[in-house]
């Protein structure tokens, strides 16, 4: 890779030991990836829940933040993705003392080291979103392909320390996403029915990026009928992110970089083409829902609602009683509205829980289950429905409607 | 089949040889492992309920989130981890990942790398050379 002046300073060393091995731990990212130099980015969102980093990872940062402060100065400003608690509810979901304790220790490594802890995976909703063009270092795979796909700025899929690096360094290796030679269709789909439901964006989702198959992969969406809200676009993109690894996708005629066709695909391209119509996505939802009656618990989360959606969860539970954990999770910006316009009182009232500033497969979701006896679980969620075959749990992907009927039905599921 | 050699267009970590793991099926820590008990805990996954502590995993290709990035790290701090990743396609995460945790990995052939490692054979992975390779010592153990 080619370093300029700043950058080999770093590497000698002359910037300190933080950037010493940020600019180091890059480079060796960039070259397996065939980046030539390095792109400035003007945003860092890292992800650094305590199931992810363990003991060791929570170790590695606090020896980081135990750094005099000149020697750890962070040049762009840095965010947070969800934590592994609620700290205000880790008692009622069963989580241990030793899960707490490492979140507090990696809150106050992050905390001390000027990260700020945003802890959202939706702040393309409500902190700032990136703007078009703009050259970013997001982490949260929900985060990277909507910043990527509906604001048209670029970025990569930036793991916990590789977002630390970059907010270190204040730049990235220039590979994938970063070129425009990347961001070109790779595949065709003809979509035959637009959802309407946030499980059917989900379950789309699912279905392209099954299709698409690995991260290099961008898929261009022909057919979509109207243009998707934010929260539509935040679960297609989370589940196509989830299912394929995918990191850019386009709408012809609705997304910034595909106004027409051939801004994303050149005129005598032959990419693989494929359609997917209403049936495709009945049939997703369906195996998802295989002999499984009834449920455990209903969950709302991955990504974290926006405070629209948790206005449709408190409407859809008035005058109504959840009859067994009806977990909704919320970032913590959204929490204060929800708080102050009397939606986390109304979804309380229900027998609900408002959870802030983690998402559920995040905050030891393995543990949780064993916990409190749960197995069976329903959600609006295409996303958290492909992690958490892997935690053990047999998930169900439903409407919003329909999972909170079961919450209010001992968790029977309607035929 | 022992002796043959495989080149990969990238690789990073030191050399290392073990029984192979492969299986026609993507790679994520958080969505396919139980990483307490260090199995494949992904009930559709290919290799599910299969140890893969000390094993070259020989798969298609990286899926999923972000957090392999930290969980490698994390894998290896406890010594319950593969002894290196052979993947078809890789993400930046198992790239990320495996450079944080010192971790051996290759990438990128001209076929199908899970097609062409046996199951249970005895492997070497070797990227520190200019051409990264994987090599079959012995067909099955």
């Amino acid at each position: 890779m080619k370093l300029a002046g700043e950058e080999e300073a770093m590497r000698a060393g002359e910037c300190g030991p933080a950037a010493q091995w940020a600019i180091e731990h890059q480079i060796a990212v960039g070259r397996y990836l065939g980046a030539d130099d390095f792109v400035s980015v003007t945003q860092a969102h890292i992800m650094a829940d305590t199931e992810s980093l363990g003991a060791a990872g929570v170790q590695w940062l606090e020896r980081m933040a135990a750094l005099p402060p000149d020697q750890r100065r962070l040049r762009i400003p840095a965010i947070t993705d969800p934590r592994g608690t609620d700290f205000a509810a880790a008692h009622r979901l069963k989580q241990q003392p030793w899960m707490l304790d490492l979140e507090r220790r990696a809150i106050a490594a992050f905390e001390a080291l000027g990260v700020l802890m945003t802890n959202t995976c939706i702040n393309y909703q409500t902190i700032m979103p990136p703007v078009f063009g703009e050259h970013v270092a997001y982490g949260d795979t929900g985060v990277v392909i909507y910043s990527n796909s509906v604001c048209g700025a670029r970025s990569n899929f930036e793991g916990g320390p590789s977002a630390l690096s970059a907010a270190v360094t204040g730049r990235t290796p220039r590979y994938g996403y970063h070129l425009d030679e990347r961001r070109a269709a790779t595949l065709v789909v003809d979509v035959g029915f637009t959802p309407r439901a946030l499980d059917e964006w989900g379950a789309l989702g699912a279905i392209v990026g099954r299709l698409a198959g690995d991260y290099w992969q961008v898929p261009a969406l022909f057919g979509i009928d109207r243009v998707p809200g934010s929260d539509e676009m935040k679960h297609f993109g989370a589940a196509l992110a989830s299912y394929g690894s995918v990191a850019l996708f386009h709408m012809v005629g609705i997304t910034p970089e595909a106004r027409r066709e051939a801004d994303i695909m050149a005129a005598n391209a032959t990419l693989p083409r494929h359609e997917v119509g209403e049936a495709d996505i009945r049939a997703f939802a369906e195996s998802h829902r295989r002999d499984i009656d009834r449920v455990d618990l209903v969950v709302f989360s991955a990504p974290q609602l926006s405070l629209v959606e948790m206005q449709q969860v408190a409407g859809l539970l008035d005058g109504r009683r959840a009859t067994v954990p009806l977990l909704v999770v919320t970032s913590p910006q959204v929490k204060p509205d929800a708080d102050r316009m009397g939606l986390t009182a109304r979804i309380e009232a229900a027998g609900g829980s408002v959870l802030s500033g983690m998402c559920f497969y995040q905050s030891y979701a393995r543990e949780m289950a064993e916990a409190n006896g749960w197995q069976r679980l329903a959600t609006n969620s295409a996303k958290l429905v492909n992690i958490l075959g892997g935690y053990g749990y047999r998930p169900a992907l439903l409407s919003m409607e329909a999972c909170v009927d079961a919450a209010c039905r001992d968790g029977r599921i309607a035929s | 089949m022992s002796g043959s050699i495989f080149i990969a267009a990238a690789g990073m970590g030191g050399r290392v040889e073990g029984e192979a793991l492969a299986a026609r099926d993507g790679f994520s820590a958080r969505y396919d492992l139980d990483r307490s008990r260090g199995v494949f805990s992904r009930a559709d996954h290919k290799l599910v309920g299969e140890s893969y502590v000390g094993r070259v995993l020989v798969l298609d290709a990286a899926k999923g989130g972000v957090a392999t990035a930290w969980m490698l790290h994390e894998m290896k701090a406890r010594a319950v981890v593969p002894a290196a990743l052979v993947l078809n396609t890789v993400n930046p995460i198992m790239v990320q990942g495996a450079a944080l945790a010192g971790f051996t990995m290759i990438s990128g052939f001209n076929l199908d790398i899970t097609q062409a490692i046996p199951n249970g054979a005895w492997v070497e992975v070797d990227p520190t050379g200019e051409r990264p390779f994987i090599r079959v010592v012995r067909s099955k153990i």
